[in-house]
């Protein structure tokens, strides 16, 4: 089953490289993974994507607690939580199919941009299922060239204002 | 008033109390062996002549000692040449601190002369690591890496010290507290967790204790033997826990797996409830997953959490210190009510297990030749006699290494130190110099083969050189004993390359090198050169001729459960 894992770090030179030592080692695979400063500069923010039962998630969630520069592992599978990811897409777009792909720009609320006579660069914002709903109605009118920015996610507040608590229990 | 990194360096080894330090000099690292000079008086320096033997000689100090073992190495080869034994004391989790001399920062990822990314190398076998690019923060790294190496489950550190930063000025102040925001181990045992432990152990008709290293770390034995003899619980161990529960003990069933006694692997594939103290359920030790103990409930006590379920799913596992979880679990078993007359309720079990040991004890056929397993028996017998408790066995790795296991009977916790996760041919002799400086007043014996000698024997000249009188018992079978026992059983005899044509002559070897060489090729000549080799104060190699086509026994092979042992 997919996960996704959200991991507080020491904002140092190295920790992604143990982290990613620590995937590949083990044996262990990430989806994506996406990382950025917080608001303490001396912290980062890792959102991992893995895959793998339930044995192997509580390793990966276990293993990255042993490291000494994790300071805070949470699977928010299971969790109320939102995730996000942003797709740049370079869009061939000729006189007959321009009209077309703004449709589709509007209707997924994504934006244009750079544009050229012959293409479109489109910004689109939302959840995996979106972003690939967006890539298959592109694909026919010639998708050129596609980046990605894998998963961002965070935790809902719950109503009664507490934050959803990470699943992590080592006993 | 400022001091340079290297006296920064030598006063925290000082606040930290460190009194040895194994190590080879280099370019890298030439201020920090300056200024060694001047702190000759407090710290000494044992000068070894390969890096690998510099930390497998901290690690047998650390083992033996329980102390933190340091290492004091240069850049580049003399970093990766420490590599094999941070990767064996990683495996068994012990404490070390590596110091490695590191090119100047401005010249660091330009190729320079010996230049190694020894960070990002270790990177995978150490606890952690680290590189020091100011000297400002010297200081607190060294702390923090003397902290780590020997807090939660131990292991190595590894510390890189440019050379500009060792050169460099700085204010010193070690301070007296860190804190590391990513760093708490879990000493104590979740209460739920324990009572419910309890309450299993209370009801098991046919239970096990499975003791690992762990005890031996947490200097838990002494709550483990209580457990078992409070309760009659058997007790077998991995090749790690030998020494944590007396060997002569009736309730001791000897190690279990691979090459465990027949007895052991049938208790543990028989009992109802395995206890598993500060182990970690290894494939040497379970044999086919699946067919581990099937009918058990497992209590699993570690201090790393990744070590629990990671194998074998556990029914109960307990996070915390080998020795505070045991405390907490004696007392909740006290609180549970009246202590169930145990041995009473366990007769029927303890039976079944006699009779196991009866089925198929250790053992060996006698021949014209020396028996490898004769030379274990005789040391074991004459070091009792002549040196009581008094003495530390390390072993390389291989057939030596399990006939010591099996036919040593270690009574003590730290009197065997084996590479036992990484199982480093090497590793035995260098360890028993270092638990020889740690002891001097033991009696310091490696049981060695003819193979494993030979990748550290140059750690004779060390050994000479410090005068300390370790013992080198080589079982020489003119080959790779192990690999050929696999050739024989695995591959039709076909023993490629691991017959040695050429072996050297051990005893000339030794007296090259100033030490004592001694030889036996007969039976009875076995017992007057181990005499005469304890009795002589000085490095002795002991050249046993042994029988070539000896095989341990049992084994399991690779991948088989428990059950499906080979037999002699």
């Amino acid at each position: 089953m997919k996960h996704v894992i959200s991991v507080l770090v020491d904002n140092e030179p190295g920790v992604l490289s143990r982290i990613s030592g620590l995937f590949s080692g083990r044996g262990f695979n990430i989806e994506s993974l996406n990382v950025a400063e917080t608001l303490d500069p001396t912290i980062s923010r890792m959102t991992l994507v893995t895959r793998g039962n339930d044995q192997i998630i509580e390793q990966i969630i276990k293993q990255l607690n042993k490291l000494v520069n994790v300071i805070k592992v949470q699977d928010l599978t299971g969790t109320d939580y939102v995730e996000r990811e942003m797709a740049l897409i370079k869009v061939s777009a000729q006189s007959s199919s321009r009209a077309e792909v703004l449709r589709i720009v509007d209707i997924f609320r994504g934006r244009v941009v750079d544009v050229s006579p012959k293409s479109f660069t489109l910004e689109i914002t939302g959840d995996e299922k979106k972003i690939q709903a967006v890539i298959d109605l592109l694909v026919p009118l010639g998708i050129m060239e596609i980046v990605r920015t894998g998963k961002v996610a965070i935790s809902r507040v719950k109503k009664n204002g507490g934050n959803e608590s990470s699943k992590i229990s080592e006993e | 008033m400022k001091k340079t990194g290297a006296e920064i360096l030598l006063e925290s080894l000082r606040q930290e109390g460190v009194e040895v330090i194994f190590g080879f000099p280099g370019g890298a690292v030439l201020n920090i062996y300056d200024a060694l000079l001047k702190y000759a008086e407090e710290i000494r320096h044992i000068l070894v002549r390969h890096e690998q033997g510099a930390v497998h000689a901290a690690d047998g100090y650390a083992r033996a000692s329980g102390k933190v073992g340091v290492c004091l190495v240069t850049s580049g080869p003399g970093a990766t040449n420490a590599v094999t034994g941070i990767a064996t004391a990683y495996m068994d989790s012990v404490p070390l601190v590596v110091f490695s001399g590191q090119v100047p920062t401005m010249l660091i990822g330009n190729d320079a002369f010996q230049e190694a990314d020894i960070v990002g190398i270790t990177r995978p076998c150490t606890k952690h690591n680290f590189l020091v690019k100011d000297v400002n923060n010297l200081a607190i790294t060294i702390k923090q890496a003397f902290y780590l190496a020997r807090t939660g489950r131990p292991g190595p550190v590894l510390v890189d010290l440019p050379k500009d930063v060792i050169a460099d000025t700085a204010e010193y102040n070690y301070p007296a507290k860190i804190k590391l925001r990513g760093y708490n181990p879990t000493y104590q045992g979740h209460p739920r967790q324990i009572k419910k432990a309890a309450k299993l152990i209370a009801k098991a008709q046919k239970p096990l204790i499975y003791a690992g290293g762990g005890v031996i770390i947490a200097n838990a034995a002494k709550e483990l033997t209580t457990l078992a003899q409070k309760y009659a619980i058997p007790v077998t161990t991995t090749l790690m826990g030998l020494g944590c529960f007396p060997g002569n003990h009736p309730l001791f069933l000897g190690m279990l797996g691979m090459h465990g006694t027949y007895q052991a692997n049938m208790a543990v594939t028989n009992c109802d409830l395995l206890i598993a103290v500060g182990a970690r359920f290894d494939d040497r030790v379970t044999g086919k997953v699946e067919k581990f103990s099937p009918y058990s409930q497992k209590i699993h006590i570690d201090i790393d959490p990744t070590s629990i379920s990671k194998n074998v799913l556990v029914d109960i596992p307990i996070v915390g210190d080998a020795k505070n979880v045991l405390r907490a679990l004696l007392k909740a078993l006290e609180e549970e009510g009246p202590p169930p007359d145990s041995a009473k309720m366990h007769s029927e079990w303890l039976k079944q297990i006699d009779a196991w040991a009866k089925a198929a004890p250790l053992n060996y056929k006698n021949s014209s030749g020396i028996k490898p397993q004769f030379v274990i028996q005789k040391l074991n017998e004459i070091l009792r006699e002549m040196a009581g408790d008094n003495f530390i066995i390390t072993t390389e790795v291989g057939q030596n290494q399990m006939w010591t296991a099996q036919f040593f009977t270690f009574t003590r916790p730290r009197s065997l130190l084996t590479s036992g996760g990484l199982g480093t041919m090497g590793y035995g002799f260098p360890a028993a110099i270092g638990a020889q400086v740690a002891f001097p007043d033991k009696i310091v014996v490696d049981i060695a083969g003819d193979g494993s000698f030979q990748m550290n024997i140059q750690e004779l000249a060390t050994a000479v050189q410090y005068k300390l009188p370790v013992k080198v018992a080589v079982l020489n079978n003119h080959c790779l004993g192990m690999v050929r026992q696999w050739q024989q059983l695995f591959c039709d005899g076909r023993y490629s390359h691991t017959i040695f044509e050429l072996v050297p002559d051990f005893v000339k070897l030794a007296g090259a090198y100033g030490a004592v060489g001694m030889r036996a090729t007969k039976p009875e000549e076995v017992e007057p050169v181990i005499r005469a080799a304890l009795s002589t104060p000085q490095t002795v190699v002991m050249d046993f001729i042994v029988d070539r086509e000896e095989c341990v026994y049992p084994m399991v092979p690779a991948g088989a459960a428990l059950t499906e042992m080979i037999l002699l």
